[in-house]
């Protein structure tokens, strides 16, 4: 477990307490104690398509142990900006990344970063449910597989299926398709496929989307218990779910040129997802989660 | 809320009026018109089935007499009493063995090359589509020629042999297994590339473990055509050497002379006494019987792996 082993060094030498100097990181000293070590930390990031921005100045910091949620309008660039950090943005050929964005401490798009490598550490679950074409069994070992990961195949199948609150419903059909799951638990398995490679950080795209209330309650479940293993970033589109689970809320916004010939999304206000919620700094915030507007 | 209830009952007024002036009352022009469309799409069918039918009579009619299981195990002979077809069907056997051998991993390789890997924005990638669709619709007389000039004779020097005949009908039907096996690929939804990328996994590994699996239903199907294709094709090989009187069994590939279904099926038909007439019936049938058997082993297959999104 050398990833573990480094990731407890970046934790002992990452410097206490220093941010950068932005207003929204000035909030953030308030608030010390319920933080985690940094994640991530964003700087100044814009992503373009084509030389058209699709997000621009985001500066955030991405705690660990935390659930972090992205929220806003479509359009506004939460998927996009969700795809930077496991560096899916690469598959488009089109897409460029400016600005920093460290994890860990170490530049993510670094020249000697391998995009496969961060993906192995930094796990994607999708707004609609993605299993393989194969048996659930298949599915789950699928990722410990072609990382050539040493154990017992079986044992790491369980505990992954476990850690996805899927176990009991699929134990006795483990060779069946994956695709005779409901959708609620074939998004889970999509969980339970992500943890089995031990991850550090599982982005969450709008993944009860495609659900129903209660498929929905439980994925909701299932991140609060993750939550205590790993770092979460989810998009979201419910504005009560990035409430119910969250433990900070970004809130984007869409920005428009004079000309309303370009639109971008920005970050408007960062912070405690209970202080978004209940008393936002910013007015557009509260019109948006209030319901006033979006 | 004065307004707001005011608009619902209006809504639900209006709503209600335009259902019972519907319902039951569907336009006289539509009925017609969907009666006829009905009619076009049933004679389409009827007829694609009674090319199918009055060939299959004809043939049953003229070969039934002379099929039997003979035609199977006889040699070919002068005498057409006594003639069969195992000669051409074990020559057959050696060059689709040859062009399944070659045609089904280069044709695939180039499919995933375009579809996975090229970039769709640069023009020669777009100009290798291009001609790949323009040569699935070249005559195939014309990779024949091409085979005889390149293949049996010039740089490869080959010889009529079946070898040369399996090269020849490679290139003739690799354009139809590319373009087959690019759409069975492009069916796999993007969903699953990114699953898989999003594990850690490579481009290739993607390739290799869920993307080809997933296509392979789609392309069997894109094979059984292209192969059932050059298995009855006559014209490219009559260029290529397959020989009609051959009397011993082809055994080696790369040295026999050879010859294979369709054109001894040729040959009988350009003689004149009715025995050899029918014997040529009857060849078609055999030809009938081992395309089926080889369709039906694919269509096994594809089944078998089957995947619906």
């Amino acid at each position: 477990m050398t990833q573990e082993e480094r990731r407890t060094e970046e934790a002992a030498t990452a410097p206490a307490g220093e941010h950068p100097a932005i207003a929204i990181e000035t909030r953030h000293d308030a608030f010390p104690a319920t933080r985690g070590e940094k994640v991530f930390e964003l700087k100044d990031l814009s992503v373009h398509y084509n030389d058209k921005a699709a997000v621009k100045h985001i500066s955030m910091d991405i705690h660990h142990k935390n659930i972090t949620a992205l929220i806003g309008p479509s359009g506004c660039g939460k998927s996009t900006l969700i795809r930077c950090l496991n560096r899916m943005n690469d598959l488009v050929p089109s897409a460029r990344v400016d600005g920093q964005l460290l994890y860990h401490g170490e530049d993510l798009y670094g020249p000697k970063v391998d995009p496969v490598q961060v993906r192995k550490l930094i796990g994607m679950v999708f707004q609609k449910p993605n299993p393989f074409p194969k048996s659930i069994y298949d599915n789950i070992a699928f990722g410990p597989r072609i990382l050539g990961m040493k154990g017992d195949m079986d044992e790491i199948v369980e505990k992954a299926l476990r850690g996805a609150a899927l176990w009991d419903e699929v134990k006795d059909r483990l060779q069946d398709n994956a695709y005779g799951l409901s959708g609620g638990q074939q998004q889970r398995l999509c969980i339970a496929r992500c943890i089995a490679t031990g991850p550090d950080v599982i982005l969450m795209d709008e993944p009860c989307s495609a659900l129903d209330p209660i498929s929905t309650g439980k994925i909701e479940d299932l991140m609060m218990e993750l939550k205590e293993r790993y770092s979460i970033v989810i998009v979201t589109h419910n504005m009560q779910q990035a409430a119910r689970v969250s433990d900070m809320t970004a809130f984007l916004i869409v920005e428009l040129t004079a000309d309303e010939k370009n639109r971008w999304g920005e970050i408007v206000e960062y912070d405690d997802t209970e202080k978004i919620f209940t008393n936002p700094a910013d007015k557009r915030t509260e019109d948006y989660v209030t319901g006033k507007v979006g | 809320m004065r307004l707001g209830s005011e608009r619902t009952r209006l809504a639900v007024a209006g709503a209600r009026s335009v259902t019972t002036a519907d319902l039951g009352n569907q336009p006289r022009g539509d009925v017609v018109r969907g009666r006829i469309f009905w009619a076009l799409l049933l004679l389409a069918i009827s007829i694609a089935l009674l090319g199918l039918a009055v060939l299959l009579i004809d043939v049953l009619i003229d070969g039934s007499e002379r099929f039997g299981p003979g035609l199977f195990t006889d040699q070919v002979s002068g005498i057409p009493e006594n003639g069969g077809f195992q000669t051409a069907i074990i020559g057959s056997l050696w060059v689709i063995g040859g062009v399944i051998l070659f045609s089904v991993p280069i044709g695939v390789g180039a499919a995933l090359y375009l579809e996975e890997y090229a970039n769709r924005e640069r023009w020669w990638n777009r100009l290798v589509e291009l001609n790949i669709q323009n040569l699935a619709a070249v005559p195939s007389i014309v990779y024949g020629i091409l085979g005889l000039a390149f293949i049996v004779r010039g740089p490869l020097d080959l010889g009529f042999v079946a070898l040369a005949a399996s090269l020849t009908l490679t290139l003739l039907i690799l354009p139809t297994i590319i373009i087959a096996a690019r759409e069975a690929i492009r069916a796999v939804p993007p969903s699953i590339r990114e699953g898989s990328l999003a594990l850690g996994a490579t481009r290739w590994e993607t390739t290799r473990l869920q993307v080809l699996p997933a296509a392979i239903p789609g392309i069997l199907t894109g094979v059984i055509l292209a192969v059932s294709r050059a298995f009855g094709e006559a014209a490219p090989v009559l260029l290529l050497g397959a020989t009609t009187f051959i009397t011993a069994n082809t055994t080696n590939p790369f040295e026999d002379s050879y010859t294979v279904l369709p054109v001894q099926i040729f040959n009988y038909f350009g003689r004149a006494q009715d025995e050899w007439l029918q014997l040529a019936a009857a060849g078609i049938l055999v030809m009938l019987i081992l395309v089926l058997a080889m369709n039906s082993v694919a269509i096994w297959l594809r089944n078998r792996y089957e995947q619906r999104w």
